[in-house]
């Protein structure tokens, strides 16, 4: 495996910077600009380069779509949120429309934010295309094809005229996909959802998504301990802080970073990228709990150090 | 994990020392239960004195969260006072600090929560080991 790609990293539901907001940052990066000699292109890069993530960047809005570059033709992605529009686009603009291509989809759970994403999924709409829908739950196909249905969407699911096969992934089992070891584990989330381990080549990323961990429970922590075991990277739950997951938000079915980080320093995990972030947060609420959570990683710290990110639409992580 | 308890008046301070963690999480919820669950002899107010805990878990975090729901269920207060450094980093990283009362010295959460528990602070006489 060579690099995941995140093409959508918000919970719930999809959420864009708004013309306020933009111009309040357009107002301070000007401001933060007075003085300067910007005279050239590349000062003017490097100004804008050198800001805070949380003014120049954005954190981006599309729900989860996260993409693994194995180092094979086939792609390889994580759920079908908002993210999976963008992913399709690029993919057709990369190969052209015409040349088939094969596209391996794991799926975490069927809730809304993780399925929105397929009606706008160009490449299953085009002949030749082969989709394999990967997925532990008995009624993923149903889930997915009833979100098309009248009078919620104007185009029937078999509209789309890629070969789209349904492949059931029962929990425990090592199975062989896309030239990798994948194994699932049954996490807490209404209505169940799947944390995905995926091996090849020496190298390990698991994608853990809308996953609440109850912590009176000695025998669940040591199962996601070692389901995460020496990973390089956990893509992890981290929508809510430590304090709303054991209060007002328990039982909602999310986690915290600060739980991410007790489980991934116990699995000696390499890097951890904190996902699926609350929709009401902003930019800067986001980055905040980013600073958080690598402080957080340096004080509780025994061994080696843990990499700590926060992820974004747009963003690469090389393995 | 040792934890030593301490009443003044109505109110019990509770003094946990070492880690508050998986490994003794636990016996921190068994000290605390009887505190703070409605009896006859329950006290109006609980503090936890953290001024030898270095280091805190999301376990131990959890542990005081029940504790503070059960109190505020029976109309009692509860608050924690004398964190270290790192915990009170952990504090306020998890969000703790804005769901717990937080004080910087035990004086100080007496005060807050009993006058009667304040004044037998202030004459050692009173106070009793429990
Ligand atoms: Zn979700
Ligand atoms: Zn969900």
């Amino acid at each position: 495996m060579k690099l995941v790609r995140f093409w959508g990293t918000r919970g719930s539901l999809p959420v864009a910077l708004t013309a306020a907001a933009l111009r309040g940052r357009l107002i301070a990066a000007v401001r933060g600009a007075r003085g300067l000699a910007l005279a050239s292109e590349r000062a003017v890069e490097d100004y804008v380069d050198g800001l805070d993530f949380a003014l120049a960047g954005t954190f981006g809005g599309h729900t989860s779509c996260v993409q693994i570059e194995t180092g094979d033709a086939d792609y390889v992605l994580c759920d079908l949120g908002s993210g999976v529009r963008p992913f399709g686009e690029a993919a057709i603009a990369r190969h052209g429309p015409r040349t088939p291509q094969t596209y391996h989809i794991f799926m975490s759970h069927v809730h809304w934010d993780h399925i929105m994403g397929l009606p706008f999924f160009a490449p299953a709409y085009i002949p030749g295309n082969r989709v394999r829908i990967y997925g532990g739950h008995v009624d993923l196909e149903a889930a997915l094809r009833r979100q098309m249905d009248p009078p919620s969407f104007p185009v029937d699911f078999d509209t789309m005229r890629a070969d789209i096969e349904f492949v059931h992934l029962p929990p425990g089992i090592r199975h062989e996909v896309a030239g990798m070891t994948v194994t699932t584990l049954r996490q807490r989330h209404a209505g169940d959802s799947y944390g995905y381990r995926f091996e090849r080549g020496g190298r390990t990323v698991v994608y853990t998504t809308d996953s609440e961990h109850k912590l009176t429970e000695a025998a669940e922590t040591r199962s996601f301990v070692d389901f995460f075991r020496d990973a390089d990277l956990v893509v992890f739950d981290a929508m809510y802080s430590l304090a709303e997951a054991t209060t007002v938000k328990a039982d909602w079915g999310h986690s915290s970073n600060v739980v991410g980080v007790e489980l991934c320093q116990l699995a000696g995990v390499a890097h951890l990228c904190l996902f699926h972030h609350e929709p009401a947060a902003d930019d800067a609420q986001i980055a905040a709990v980013l600073a958080d959570t690598r402080r957080l990683e340096e004080i509780t710290r025994s061994g080696r150090p843990m990499r700590i990110s926060s992820a974004y639409d747009g963003m690469e992580i090389a393995l | 994990m040792e934890v030593a308890r301490r009443r003044f008046a109505d109110v019990v301070v509770v003094a946990p020392v070492g880690r508050l963690d998986h490994g003794s999480a636990d016996e921190l919820e068994r000290v605390l239960r009887p505190l703070v669950e409605p009896s006859g002899d329950a006290p109006a107010g609980l503090v936890l004195d953290f001024g030898r805990v270095d280091y805190v878990s999301s376990v131990g975090l959890r542990v005081l969260m029940i504790a503070a729901k059960e109190m505020r269920r029976r109309g009692a207060r509860i608050a924690v006072v004398g964190l270290q450094p790192v915990v009170a980093e952990i504090f306020a990283i998890s969000r703790f600090h804005s769901v717990l009362d937080v004080f910087d010295a035990l004086p100080t959460a007496l005060k807050a929560i009993s006058a009667a528990a304040a004044a037998a602070y202030g004459s050692p006489a009173v106070s009793t080991s429990t």
